[in-house]
C-alpha cells in the first residue's frame, strides 16, 4: 500500500519553545556546534489504491487544511515514499 | 435567553459554563459536537478543555467537529459566540477570529488569577463593561500564546478587535500581551482567561473585599443577555 508523506514546520519567524529547550539540552551535553533546533511534524497517509496526481492534490489540500495552520505552520513537503 | 454550550470529547469547563449562564439568569442549552442541531439558541459559547487530548494542535480537531459546520454559519450571521481557552483555539482554527496559539513561551502550564484590561466594551460578550475597565479572571493553559504576523496584529489593533489585555504579567508571551480578540463585526469573541470560573463569589479569584469573592466573569453572561434583548 503506497504512503504520502506530508512534512510541516513552525515557520522561521515564530518562536519553537519546543526546540529550543531540546537545543539548551544539547548545549548542556556538549555539543556547542549545533545552535539551534527546530521541531516540526511529519504524517504517513496510507492510501488504498494508486497515488495519481490528483490523489497527490487531494492530500496538498488536507495539509493545508487540516495538518497544519498557516498562521503559524508551513506545510514543507508532500511526497510518496519508496515502496 | 437560550444559550447553547458545546460539549467536545475531551471538554471539561462545558457544565461550569452551563452554571455561569444560569447565575446570569440565563438558558443554557447542552449542545453535542456530534449533532447538526443548535437547539434554536440565540447565543453558542466554546467552552474549555483539551478537546482531543490537544492532538494536531490545540482546537484543530474539534474546528472540524460536525456542529461546527452549524456554529460558523450562524457566527457569519451574526450571533454572539464566545470561546473560551480551548475554544478559543477552536475559533482561531476554525478562522472565526484571527491569530492562532502556540505552546507559552516558557513551556510549562500555568494556573493563576489573571488581571486583564477590557480594550473593546463594544462587543456582544463586553458591553456590560467601561471601557478600560480592569477585570481579574482564572486562566488555566499549556498553548495560550497568541500570535498572528505583524501586518494582522496592526489590523486587529486598528479595528479594535483586540478585546482583552493582560496587564501587569504577560503569562505566556502573547504579541502585544493580547489575551483576547473579536472577529471584525464584534458578535464573535475568544479569550483565553476563564470568565465562567469568576461567577459565584465563593468560587472566584480573590478580592481585596474577601477571599475567592471574585465575579468579574459574570458580565460577560449578563452582556450577551441585555445585549440580545436590547435588538
Amino acid at each position: 500500500m503506497p504512503t504520502i508523506v506530508v512534512e510541516v514546520m513552525p515557520k522561521a519567524e515564530i518562536l519553537d519553545p519546543q526546540g529550543k529547550a531540546v537545543g539548551n539540552a544539547l548545549a548542556r551535553l556538549g555539543h556547542s556546534d549545533l545552535t539551534a533546533v527546530r521541531i516540526g511534524k511529519r504524517f504517513e497517509i496510507a492510501v488504498d489504491g494508486p497515488v495519481d496526481d490528483a490523489k497527490l492534490d487531494e492530500v496538498r489540500a488536507i495539509a493545508v487544511d487540516v495538518f497544519s495552520n498557516a498562521v503559524i505552520e508551513d506545510v514543507v513537503s508532500v511526497t510518496v515514499a519508496d515502496a | 435567553m437560550r444559550i447553547g454550550v458545546v460539549t467536545f470529547p475531551g471538554s471539561l469547563d462545558d457544565r461550569d459554563a452551563q452554571r455561569a449562564v444560569r447565575l446570569a439568569s440565563g438558558e443554557p442549552v447542552a449542545l453535542w459536537h456530534g449533532d447538526h442541531d443548535l437547539q434554536g439558541v440565540e447565543a453558542i459559547i466554546l467552552p474549555g478543555g483539551f478537546s482531543y487530548g490537544d492532538y494536531l494542535r490545540a482546537g484543530a480537531i474539534a474546528a472540524k467537529a460536525p456542529i461546527m459546520a452549524e456554529v460558523i454559519d450562524a457566527a457569519g450571521k451574526g450571533m454572539p459566540v464566545l470561546g473560551i481557552c480551548n475554544g478559543f483555539q477552536m475559533l482561531a482554527e476554525a478562522r472565526l477570529v484571527p491569530g492562532a496559539h502556540t505552546r507559552n513561551a516558557h513551556q510549562q502550564f500555568i494556573r493563576r488569577d489573571q488581571k486583564l484590561r477590557v480594550e473593546n466594551a463594544g462587543t456582544a460578550w463586553t458591553s456590560g463593561f467601561d471601557a478600560a475597565q480592569e477585570i481579574t479572571i482564572p486562566l488555566k493553559n499549556a498553548d495560550g500564546r497568541f500570535v498572528a504576523d505583524a501586518d494582522e496584529i496592526k489590523r486587529i489593533e486598528d479595528n479594535g478587535q483586540v478585546v482583552f489585555r493582560y496587564v501587569g504579567v504577560n503569562p505566556n508571551g502573547s504579541i502585544d500581551d493580547i489575551a483576547g480578540v473579536s472577529n471584525e463585526r464584534g458578535n464573535v469573541v475568544g479569550l483565553m482567561p476563564h470568565p465562567e470560573h469568576a461567577t459565584e463569589a465563593g468560587f472566584g479569584p480573590d478580592t481585596r473585599a474577601a477571599m475567592a469573592s471574585g465575579t468579574d466573569g459574570l458580565t460577560f453572561f449578563t452582556s450577551v443577555i441585555e445585549s440580545t434583548l436590547v435588538k
